[in-house]
């Protein structure tokens, strides 16, 4: 049975496991792609959750935990030690 | 503290900026910032006569950002690039030197004499003007230092307080007090705002005493 969308323009959403690997071989990781991809996934979020007329605290504040668990999986080498021992 | 994280962390703040896309009525984070921003630079603005005000964008901007990098260093597990003193002395040297060398090109006698105030007594003033000198010399250095070592002291004292804390808690009521120690202790730290308001309200106070704009 032929697939009605091509397998190139369906989302994450509607591709199905068997083809996840063609699926990702096929998308564009040229820099300018990626590029684009950044450019859209920002824009997603930002004309969903800042650029409403009223946004509330929950938009800056997503931006603000991912930019906490960035910096915390940036420095886990230089944290780790400080764990709770008895004896250090 | 690697060397990536400097780089995310001194341009993250550019994220949470707004960009203007031409509505008339904005969202309510970009008009709130609009409005912050409006009076800041009215602020600044305002001691200054119309020649200084080519100065509003890179002040305005400077403020801006102190502000934004150390409100976000507040945070955990966040890096404050303004804790450097490099980055600092960075900041405030080329600023500071640029206004004096305008002071001096446009007016020198007026700027030069600033370095005497009026009414001294003469025989005090050949003292008088190497310590005005001195003072005018170490102005640079003063801005970079007061910014590093206010926040640099106020990051190793919420640290401290908190290990104090975490680790008195095998004995109960010493915790409770030190606890409120540490609220205490960061919401005055967000004093860092005024941080920043004292930063450019120094270095804006070095500009219009040139009064060379």
């Amino acid at each position: 049975l032929p697939a009605a969308v091509l397998l190139k323009d369906t989302k994450l959403m509607d591709v199905k496991l068997g083809q996840l690997g063609t699926w990702l071989a096929m998308r564009d990781f040229t820099p300018g792609g990626i590029l684009g991809a950044v450019r859209r996934g920002y824009n997603r979020y930002y004309n969903k959750y800042i650029n409403v007329r009223k946004g509330g605290l929950g938009g800056v504040s997503m931006v603000l935990a991912g930019y906490v668990v960035l910096s915390y999986i940036w420095s886990y080498s230089h944290v780790k030690h400080d764990r709770r021992r008895k004896y250090h | 503290l690697g060397i990536p994280l400097v780089l995310i962390a001194t341009t993250f703040p550019a994220l949470l900026l707004p960009s203007p896309n031409n509505r008339w009525i904005t969202s309510r984070l970009s008009t709130l910032q609009l409005w912050a921003i409006n009076m800041i630079t009215k602020q600044l603005m305002m001691p200054l006569d119309k020649k200084g005000h080519k100065w509003a964008l890179i002040l305005t901007s400077l403020m801006i950002f102190l502000l934004l990098t150390n409100l976000l260093g507040l945070l955990p597990y966040t890096f404050t690039p303004t804790t450097q003193l490099s980055m600092n002395l960075a900041l405030a040297f080329p600023l500071w030197l640029a206004t004096l060398l305008i002071g001096l090109r446009n007016q020198p006698s007026i700027s030069l004499g600033h370095l005497l105030p009026e009414g001294t007594p003469t025989p005090l003033i050949p003292a008088l003007i190497l310590i005005e000198t001195t003072s005018l010399l170490i102005r640079p250095l003063a801005l970079g230092v007061r910014l590093t070592a206010n926040l640099t002291a106020g990051h190793l004292l919420i640290q401290l307080t908190s290990t104090a804390t975490t680790v008195l808690l095998a004995t109960m009521p010493a915790v409770s007090l030190l606890t409120l120690l540490i609220l205490l202790l960061l919401t005055i730290l967000e004093v860092a705002v005024a941080m920043i308001q004292a930063y450019v309200f120094v270095l804006l106070l070095s500009l219009y005493l040139q009064e060379n704009i």
